[in-house]
């Protein structure tokens, strides 16, 4: 086993995770507007942005969704229970010692356990619950005459509020998880240029070098 | 019908990227103001094919004006017939769904209280000629008026039908004398000078009643009204309330609160004044979400609960609170008035009058929000209350998100200590005009008044008269601001908004759950103090490691 810096992110990958980036910060801060926890926009601002974004965002996931079962990126996602109580142990209490990230990258999986699990939540549970409900929402007007449209609303509000606490809470320990381990810029860069220090067995490696030699340095 | 879902698709997608393209700047703000103000627009009889001064019929000198409706009734020979169908001729309705007998004829009203009994005052605004009492002839068409209306001199006045105490009648003295002849020579169709001769001085003076009808509607700049002005479209009342066979659209007894047919073809649609029947369901034009949002809003809003963002404006006030339990006091024995407001435009208003009690004034008011199906439930003569649960509501209105013919609509609130006969639990009518000596405003004995009304309408009274407070519910309809006045997203969408405390709706940005906040602020905040935990024990271990 040799690590090597390998392409693990496409540029599709980047370029999804960057847009997803920037347009659940546009929605998160037009959000919280919305729910009156700020004034910076205006109302008619902030549903504005909000409405954009969340359907540029569906977008995007559409897309998404479609190269992660085309290119079968999907399997990075599926969680694992090996190595996650390492990755655990190592965040509880090795991180304090200055031990060493347990989990080496493999080329066939690039998160660890532990963060297959968070992203596969995220995934499947946040992300659908207020993209849902939020279209529920938007799409009010189509509704609205049903019997009691006006509780139902309240009900798909706050399902939607409670979906954004979460994604908050997410966005703020996965920021921090950056700072973890080796230094912020160096878990930054992978997402950046796409590559990363990866454990390859020998047939990856010769593989890698001989029929796709640009994604391996 | 609601556009399809893939075209509103569509729409938000694209909409708002185009919200400033050239077409929405150039009708911003709506509409122009024209440089050069041409007659007062009005319905479509607008272009009128008889020049009055020639006709033979008019080029004499009139002794009274049924005189003149005579004249007018030998061309125009089915007018009589039609007008006498009118509720400014019949001063009565029968509400078809409540059944209840309403009109000035019948109903109590917490501001003069009554026209009933009090016609030789009160008739002036009547459509006629001469009603004082009971015995008007309602069928006989040479008693129209038809010149309150179609006068375009401004000269026409009516006196009171009867002279009144001496104490009341001195107020109608030394007006000049009218040339009947000219005025009858120079009719057209309404101003909204002749509609607010009436309409503008409701309830005993300039927009005390309504609150958005008063005498700066007569030359409006367009930012009071953007139909109105003169500056503007420069619409006479007749341009929304179109009439048929004298017949006009538009009752304060049965509001269309939601209409659901919009613009109707041309010549069609002569039932209602409403905003949507010449805007549309979709009044506003899709070029962003936002307008997209707002027109969604004509669903749930009144157009007059956004586009009215106060009423009472022009510099003249509305009255909100009058007071009978003060009225009565003299001065020598004689009935005096107090001056205690002056108003936007510099004039003064009366606070205290001894024949009507104390008011209070205000102007540039904020509405009261409420659900409105355009049922209107009055409290009438014959109606029994419980004097114990007061304010008595006039006038009560019914409407709920529900229903689907509900809107939120603006209105004013209107609170009167008023009497009443307490012992039966009942409103009464009070004899307030009148050269007897029962008459309030002459005496002012209120006992002996109601005694009297009530008497001679034929109607039980205990004897026991008190004062009750009163509340009555006027829709805001007039005085429509121009859009770029009208009230934006936050005046609602926000705590303590305008629509605090309406029932029925989630309001983004009004309406929280405060169990899920919590949960949400802590679950936000917990994790930021767990990173910062994590990062500083993290920091203090590492020093540590490079110590050992």
């Amino acid at each position: 086993m040799t690590i090597r810096r390998v392409k693990i992110f496409s540029l599709f990958e980047r370029f999804w995770h960057w847009s997803q980036m920037a347009l659940i910060m546009v929605l998160l801060f037009s959000g919280f507007g919305l729910h009156g926890f700020h004034h910076l926009i205006r109302f008619e601002t902030a549903v504005t942005l909000h409405t954009l974004s969340a359907l540029l965002l569906l977008l995007l996931w559409a897309f998404g969704t479609f190269w992660l079962f085309t290119t079968r990126s999907w399997r990075h996602f599926i969680p694992t229970l090996s190595g996650m109580w390492q990755v655990f142990h190592f965040y509880s209490f090795g991180i304090f010692k200055g031990e060493h990230h347990p989990y080496r990258k493999a080329y066939w999986r690039k998160h660890n356990p532990l963060q297959a699990l968070a992203y596969l939540m995220l995934k499947i549970v946040l992300f659908p619950l207020i993209w849902i409900t939020g279209l529920i929402y938007l799409f009010y007007f189509l509704w609205r005459d049903l019997p009691q449209a006006s509780d139902w609303l309240t009900g798909f509000a706050y399902v939607h509020t409670g979906a954004a606490y979460a994604i908050l809470v997410f966005v703020l320990v996965h920021v921090y998880m950056l700072t973890t381990g080796h230094s912020f810029r160096e878990h930054l860069m992978p997402m950046v240029n796409g590559f990363d220090d990866v454990d390859l067995t020998p047939e990856e490696e010769a593989y890698l070098l001989k029929d796709e030699p640009e994604n391996i340095r | 019908m609601r556009s399809l879902l893939g075209c509103a698709l569509a729409v938000l997608f694209v909409g708002s990227f185009v919200a400033t393209d050239a077409r929405a700047q150039s009708q911003w703000p709506t509409p122009p103001a024209t440089p050069t103000p041409s007659e007062q627009i009005s319905g479509p009889l607008t272009g009128g094919t008889a020049d009055h001064t020639k006709f033979e019929i008019l080029k004499q000198s009139f002794a009274t004006g049924s005189d003149v409706t005579q004249a007018c009734l030998s061309c125009h020979t089915e007018t009589g017939k039609h007008f006498m169908q009118n509720i400014h001729w019949t001063w009565e309705y029968r509400h078809p769904a409540t059944g209840q007998l309403l009109g000035k004829k019948h109903l109590v009203n917490n501001f003069c209280t009554n026209a009933r009994g009090n016609e030789g005052m009160c008739a002036q605004c009547h459509a006629g000629y001469g009603w004082k009492d009971e015995g008007f002839d309602f069928s006989d068409e040479t008693k129209i008026d038809c010149l309150v209306c179609h006068d375009r001199t401004g000269t026409y006045y009516k006196t009171p039908n009867s002279p009144g105490s001496p104490a009341c009648s001195v107020m109608f003295e030394g007006k000049p004398a009218m040339d009947l002849s000219r005025i009858a020579q120079s009719v057209g169709l309404p101003e909204r000078a002749n509609c607010g001769t009436c309409h503008f001085n409701g309830g005993g003076g300039d927009n005390v009643k309504h609150g958005d009808l008063s005498s700066a509607l007569k030359n409006p700049p367009r930012t009071l009204d953007v139909h109105m002005g003169v500056d503007g479209l420069n619409f006479a009342c007749t341009a929304c309330h179109i009439t048929n066979k004298h017949l006009w659209a538009g009752s304060r007894y049965q509001i269309e609160a939601k209409d659901q047919d919009g613009t109707g073809l041309p010549g069609q649609r002569r039932d209602v004044a409403t905003c949507e029947s010449c805007h549309g369901l979709a009044p506003h034009q899709v070029d962003s979400i936002a307008s997209f949002k707002r027109n969604d809003h004509a669903s749930s809003l009144a157009c007059q609960t956004c586009h009215i963002p106060e009423y009472a404006r022009g510099g003249v006030a509305t009255m909100t609170h009058w007071d009978w339990r003060t009225a009565g006091k003299t001065r020598n024995g004689e009935g005096y008035h107090e001056h205690g407001y002056t108003q936007g435009n510099g004039e003064h208003r009366y606070t205290y009058k001894s024949i009507k009690g104390d008011f209070i004034y205000a102007e540039n008011l904020v509405p009261l929000y409420r659900w409105f199906d355009g049922q209107m439930t009055y409290t009438t003569i014959d109606t029994k209350f419980d004097v114990n649960r007061q304010p008595i509501a006039i006038n009560d209105f019914t409407g709920h998100r529900e229903d689907g013919h509900s809107r939120i609509w603006p209105f004013k609130a209107m609170y009167t200590w008023m009497p009443a006969d307490v012992g039966n639990g009942t409103l009464v009518y009070t004899h307030l005009w009148g050269e007897d000596d029962s008459s309030y405003w002459g005496n002012y004995d209120m006992g002996k008044a109601i005694a009297f009304g009530m008497k001679k309408a034929g109607l039980p009274y205990s004897g026991q008269y008190g004062f009750v407070e009163t509340v009555s519910y006027w829709p805001i309809t007039h005085m429509v601001a121009p859009k770029e006045e009208a009230l934006s997203c936050e005046s609602c969408h926000a705590v303590g908004g305008r629509l605090d405390g309406l029932k029925g709706l989630y309001l983004p940005g009004r309406d929280h759950h405060a169990w899920l906040d919590l949960i949400g602020v802590i679950a936000v905040m917990g994790t930021l103090a767990g990173i910062l935990g994590h990062a500083l024990i993290r920091i203090v271990s590492s020093f540590r490691g490079q110590h050992s």
